[in-house]
């Protein structure tokens, strides 16, 4: 089961749709894993005959289904840094009318919304459908350090070793949830790590 | 007081440009400098006509950075209500007159990487200011710009001159028209679209950029509504606890002003939300005009925009 319902929270964390199909002149798909899923409910031939599809399996097996929608265009690459140069070149080269459909973690999602702001498109324009994994990409406000994939809170930043309490205050510029000290006040004093969702 | 704060100013200038377009040269009684403004931002006029006080929004189309003075230029309406009539005939060098801090709802948004103008007549206004404001900081830009006629077209000389290859002219009487699908078609990613001009115009340009999967937020456009004449009406303020009478030739808005209420407003074209009242009962049908309110809104009854929409029927009563 791909799909999760994430619980309400505060004004800062983003909320995602359902991907649906948008009049344009082109459409740009960027998923990761089981995003990939979403790109399959969603394409139609029309779609995918002026389509764009950059994907991230992260070890899963979507890659033949999403070729055989016969994309104008298909990439499938190993880590969103891999990706991330042909995804500013795909949009510094995009025209208005471009339709963006990003699809699978917030991580993913988040950094491909925040490159597609720094070519111009509203954030109110992009359309996002949440699938697979519900780990997050995490900055700690201490050493600003980014951790990707957390799924345990509190967690140890990656980068200073503080422990961290998930926060659900949000950053669309970074692409990051906020991860701040727990046991600053007594130190060792750190709760046992459970699923942030739990 | 309701509305922006008030300066006052004495006419400096004043330059017919041609037929139906006459330009107004703004400057302090007090001799001190004018607020900086942005581009695409109006000022309310005052104008004492007779009994009968105007207030008509007009775009500031000088130099945002220049302080000494500001300009309008103003097209004149003879089936308007009178306020352009009252500009072209009645004021003279010297006047003194009342104008509006610069309050703008058709600003640029800094973030595009190309700002496309189209522009309608008189609805070059704003765009004059706007390219200075761009020009100021080497911003893209490119503007189309439709007239009826090379007599009628204000600016172009001075357009065409100044920016070559950024403008580009239509006449209407030489059959030109903007071929808008294959304009938008190919604007480089993150360019924004913005109309002023003729009603007829704005829709056009919304409707086909959104047909081509243009972003709403990558849309602007500006269209100041006159207040239409209508059928007299009476109205109910409870606030005030007063009855007071609409005639066919003044807003709402103005109605309630002429009886000393003290109602908001900004605009006084339907744009800005300002002058938003609560509808507390009403027997009879709105004739809505803004395009402030949502249609379920305006389905509603339970709102009115004052400045540019009227009611026919027996009762209305506002919370105001």
């Amino acid at each position: 089961m791909s799909k999760f319902t994430f619980p309400e929270s505060i004004k800062s964390r983003p909320i995602y749709g359902t991907l649906a199909p948008r009049a344009g002149a082109a459409h740009l798909f960027i998923a990761d894993a089981h995003g990939a899923e979403a790109i399959l409910d969603v394409a139609t031939p029309e779609m995918m005959a002026k389509g764009h599809i950059i994907y991230i399996p992260k070890g899963e097996q979507f890659e033949d289904k999403l070729r055989a929608l016969n994309p104008a265009s298909f990439y499938a690459g190993p880590t969103y840094s891999a990706a991330e140069r042909r995804i500013q070149q795909t949009l510094a080269q995009a025209k208005m009318g471009l339709q963006l459909y990003l699809a699978g973690t917030e991580g993913l999602m988040g950094q491909a919304e925040a490159a597609a702001m720094q070519a111009g498109i509203p954030h109110t324009a992009i359309q996002t459908e949440h699938r697979g994994s519900t780990a997050r990409r995490m900055q700690c406000v201490h050493c600003k350090g980014i951790t990707e994939d957390v799924d345990t809170d509190p967690f140890v930043c990656s980068h200073c070793g503080l422990n961290l309490f998930v926060r659900d205050h949000y950053s669309r510029r970074l692409a990051a949830y906020q991860g701040v000290c727990i046991d600053a006040e007594d130190p060792g004093n750190v709760p046992a790590p459970k699923g942030i969702y739990e | 007081m309701s509305g922006a704060e008030k300066i006052a100013v004495k006419v400096t200038d004043i330059v017919p440009l041609n037929e139906l377009v006459t330009r107004f040269e703004f400057k302090r009684i007090d001799g001190g400098l004018l607020p900086t403004f942005s581009g695409g931002a109006h000022t309310v006029v005052e104008m004492q006509d007779g009994d009968i006080t105007r207030l008509n929004p007009y775009s500031l189309m000088s130099d945002p950075m220049d302080q000494t003075a500001y300009t309008i230029s103003v097209r004149r309406d003879d089936e308007g209500r009178g306020g352009s009539l009252f500009m072209h005939r009645n004021v003279k060098i010297g006047d003194e007159m009342t104008i509006s801090y610069p309050v703008n709802l058709f600003s640029l948004d800094l973030r595009a990487k190309k700002h496309l103008f189209l522009a309608g007549g008189i609805g070059i206004t704003p765009f004059l200011a706007q390219i200075k404001q761009l020009e100021r900081f080497n911003g893209n830009w490119e503007l189309h710009y439709a007239c009826r006629s090379e007599s009628l077209g204000s600016y172009v000389d001075e357009l065409r001159g100044h920016h070559p290859n950024e403008t580009h002219i239509y006449y209407d009487d030489q059959e030109q028209r903007i071929d808008l699908v294959n304009l938008l078609d190919g604007q480089p990613l993150g360019t924004h679209v913005y109309v002023c001009g003729p009603k007829g115009m704005i829709d056009w340009v919304r409707q086909t950029a959104e047909a081509e999967g243009w972003p709403r937020e990558a849309i602007h456009y500006e269209e100041f509504l006159a207040p239409q004449p209508g059928k007299p009406f009476e109205v109910k303020l409870a606030i005030s606890n007063k009855v007071i009478a609409v005639g066919e030739n003044e807003s709402l808005l103005e109605a309630m002003e002429r009886e000393g209420v003290d109602a908001p407003y900004l605009c006084r074209g339907g744009a800005c939300g300002q002058c938003e009242t609560r509808v507390l009962d009403y027997t009879g049908n709105f004739i809505h005009r803004d395009h402030w309110l949502e249609d379920d809104e305006h389905a509603s009854g339970e709102k009115i925009m004052p400045c540019v929409s009227r009611f026919e029927g027996k009762i209305l009563v506002l919370d105001r």
